[in-house]
């Protein structure tokens, strides 16, 4: 399997009691508990703790964006990504992803892509997602036109890296007289699609389809759900007719590796308590803005409302498969177990989350990258690559 | 949809959309647009308003009862779905109330053609910003916040609450009408910025009433509508919140009631003005 260090960007010296007191990190928590100086220094130390990801031989660095809260500093993957790009030599930089709809003109991240991919001589990964339903509260942008705005916008940054320009594109969201972006993607066609996302039909649909092939990744999910969609995208692609390969599917999941069961049970606990029960919480309001999603679909996260929002201990976190953590033997030893479930061939680590300081950061991605993935590296890897079409 | 003793509910169909409808009451017609609550169900103003009044309460697209039509983007669309309605079942002169949503609704309407129109009443219209005014955003609240923030007595609101479905946020209707109410006025937030150019358009005698203790549009929107809108005038009802026709149902019909009225009166006496100047020899011209 492959390696990716992905990384939040938490504002990890937010004063959690403000969060609590707030109810959520998300768009209501206000900017005066920022502090430029302290997030500087954040800035830095996780840009310095992506860079050491490629110097650990990881095989990627992945980077996200939110807006308008402690959760994640990266309102812009691109800046992250860009800041990487002349940093790292020899890792891809995953960009999981931009999300369409929030921007006016989905042509600027077009471009955007295309530099990072030209600067970097094609390490780039691009990733697209819609963006959380707390964004549409950010941007103003009408959550019922979602669906709609990420496809319309998906096509036009394709067409517009695929197709010789000028021509013309008239949508119902976008209008152009004259698409013809400059820089032209390095990667031709152009640079590999990965479709982030915590899982639907719809979705799994999408990135599965034969003109696509797009890889899938489930982020921050039970198993359960994790294998759910998984094999769905796997029997999609059989409907359409071919075999998905392992490289098609990624799975993203905190991970802390420590010196014994114990100790890493120990250095864990708080940090991943707090990321899962401080910076990713916010009011089913702010998550499913009406229309964001298909309404049987609201219905089923309505249903599940009280264990989704409900406070999650480190204990049932790892029972549910939501968090891996202990010695590099137990990791290791999970990992393998989960990767003949699951079979996916991406995992995407998250070696660093919530308030995790960044000596512990540090020492568990050392232990990760010397005493798990080496062993690791066969598993999850097809022996025979997938046919290229013709 | 629940009918009573004076409604019955019915539907009606233009240009292949067809819309969830109770009618009752007998009188001029009283077309009233409803908020982002929907309707479908009979409330006590509708009975008191079917005293004197035929009244006609529509669900708009995408609400309720009422079909989703491919082609409901924005409010104009609800504006001339309404119009294109008016002619189809051939409604006129008709005293149009707006509620909230559907204030605003009556006044894309009405800056467009009053034609078929006699009297306008806007209670609580959304529709307008201005700078400083305050305002919540029901997009941030649950439906049970909701309700907190509707009613000045803390008592109507419990009531309210208590009267929502089990599971309201699963529920389909709530979620149908929700997200109608998102394509409508999500962005730009609840208001229409073109509106304001056109509100001098407005040529019917219009009556705009306000709950003094809005949370949702401050009861200051009121003025703000009356400057632009010529010959209008305000009706503040003392300690109310936002959904006045639920918490001073009394209040709220009287508003219209005493409009009409007036409105009346001023037409007989044109009328009487013009015969005596006929009588007189005196060119009306």
């Amino acid at each position: 399997m492959k390696f990716f260090y992905f990384h939040l960007m938490p504002y990890a010296d937010v004063d959690l009691d403000a969060v609590k007191a707030v109810g959520t990190s998300w768009v209501k928590l206000p900017n005066s508990n920022y502090d430029p100086k302290k997030g500087a220094a954040l800035y830095n130390r996780y840009l310095d703790e992506m860079e050491r990801a490629e110097a650990l031989g990881f095989d990627g660095v992945g980077v996200n964006e939110h807006h308008q809260t402690a959760y994640g500093m990266m309102p812009s993957p691109i800046v992250t990504a860009s800041a990487l790009a002349r940093r790292t030599k020899r890792v891809k930089i995953a960009i999981l992803g931009s999300a369409l709809p929030l921007r006016s003109h989905p042509l600027t991240i077009a471009e955007e892509h295309a530099m990072i991919d030209n600067i970097t001589e094609g390490r780039l990964i691009t990733g697209f997602v819609r963006g959380i339903g707390a964004e549409y509260h950010v941007f103003g942008v009408d959550p019922t036109e979602s669906h709609g705005r990420f496809h319309e916008a998906h096509e036009l940054i394709i067409r517009a890296w695929t197709e010789p320009g000028p021509f013309e594109f008239f949508g119902k969201y976008y209008r152009h007289r004259y698409v013809n972006v400059w820089p032209r993607p390095y990667q031709q066609p152009h640079p590999p699609v990965w479709i982030p996302s915590q899982g639907s039909q719809e979705t799994i649909d999408f990135a599965a389809h034969p003109d696509r092939k797009y890889t899938y990744l489930h982020t921050f999910s039970p198993t359960v759900a994790v294998a759910k969609y998984l094999n769905m995208y796997r029997e999609r692609a059989e409907e359409y007719g071919y075999t998905a390969s392992t490289d098609k599917l990624g799975w993203a999941v905190p991970i802390y590796v420590g010196e014994t069961d114990a100790k890493a049970m120990a250095e864990a606990k708080t940090h991943f308590e707090n990321f899962r029960n401080i910076f990713a919480k916010m009011p089913i309001e702010f998550l499913l803005p009406p229309g964001y999603t298909s309404r049987e679909s609201m219905k089923r996260v309505i249903a599940a409302k009280q264990s989704m929002f409900a406070d999650l201990t480190l204990e049932a976190a790892i029972e549910h498969g939501m968090m891996i953590c202990g010695s590099a033997a137990t990791v290791r030893d999970r990992l393998v177990d989960y990767q003949k479930e699951l079979r996916f061939g991406n995992l995407l680590t998250l070696l660093q989350f919530g308030t995790l300081p960044a000596d512990l950061t540090a020492a568990n991605a050392e232990r990760f990258a010397r005493d798990v993935m080496p062993s690791l590296r066969e598993v999850g890897e097809d022996a025979v690559p997938e046919a290229v079409d013709a | 949809m629940s009918e009573g003793e004076t409604f019955k509910a019915t539907t009606v169909t233009v240009r292949g959309c067809t819309v969830a409808m109770l009618r009752g009451g007998k009188g001029e017609p009283l077309l009233y647009l409803h908020g982002a609550n929907g309707a479908g169900r009979t409330l006590p103003f509708m009975e008191a308003l079917a005293e004197r009044y035929d009244v006609l309460v529509p669900e708009h697209p995408g609400f309720g009862g009422s079909d989703e039509p491919d082609w409901l983007d924005n409010i104009h669309d609800v504006a001339y779905f309404y119009l294109d309605f008016m002619q189809s079942i051939d409604l006129r002169g008709v005293h149009l109330v707006g509620m909230s949503l559907g204030g605003w609704i009556a006044l894309e309407i009405a800056v467009r053609d009053t034609a078929r129109l006699k009297t306008l009443t806007l209670a609580v219209p959304a529709g307008l910003r201005v700078a400083g005014l305050k305002t919540g955003d029901p997009y941030a609240w649950s439906p049970q916040e909701t309700m907190r923030q509707a009613f000045h007595d803390p008592k109507v609101a419990e009531a309210a609450i208590a009267a929502l479905p089990e599971n309201v946020e699963a529920d389909d209707t709530f979620l149908k009408n929700r997200s109608t109410f998102a394509t409508l006025g999500w962005e730009p937030r609840l208001h229409d910025p073109h509106l304001e150019k056109w509100l001098h358009r407005i040529d019917l005698p219009t009556r705009i009433v306000w709950g003094a203790d809005d949370n949702f549009l401050s009861a200051d929107y009121a003025a703000e509508f009356a400057k632009r809108i010529p010959g209008s005038e305000v009706t503040v009802i003392p300690e109310c919140g936002h959904l006045l026709h639920v918490e001073k149902p009394a209040e709220f019909v009287s508003a219209i009631d005493s409009h009409i009225e007036a409105q009346k009166a001023e037409a007989q006496k044109t009328e009487a003005g013009k015969a005596g100047a006929r009588k007189a020899g005196v060119s009306a011209s």
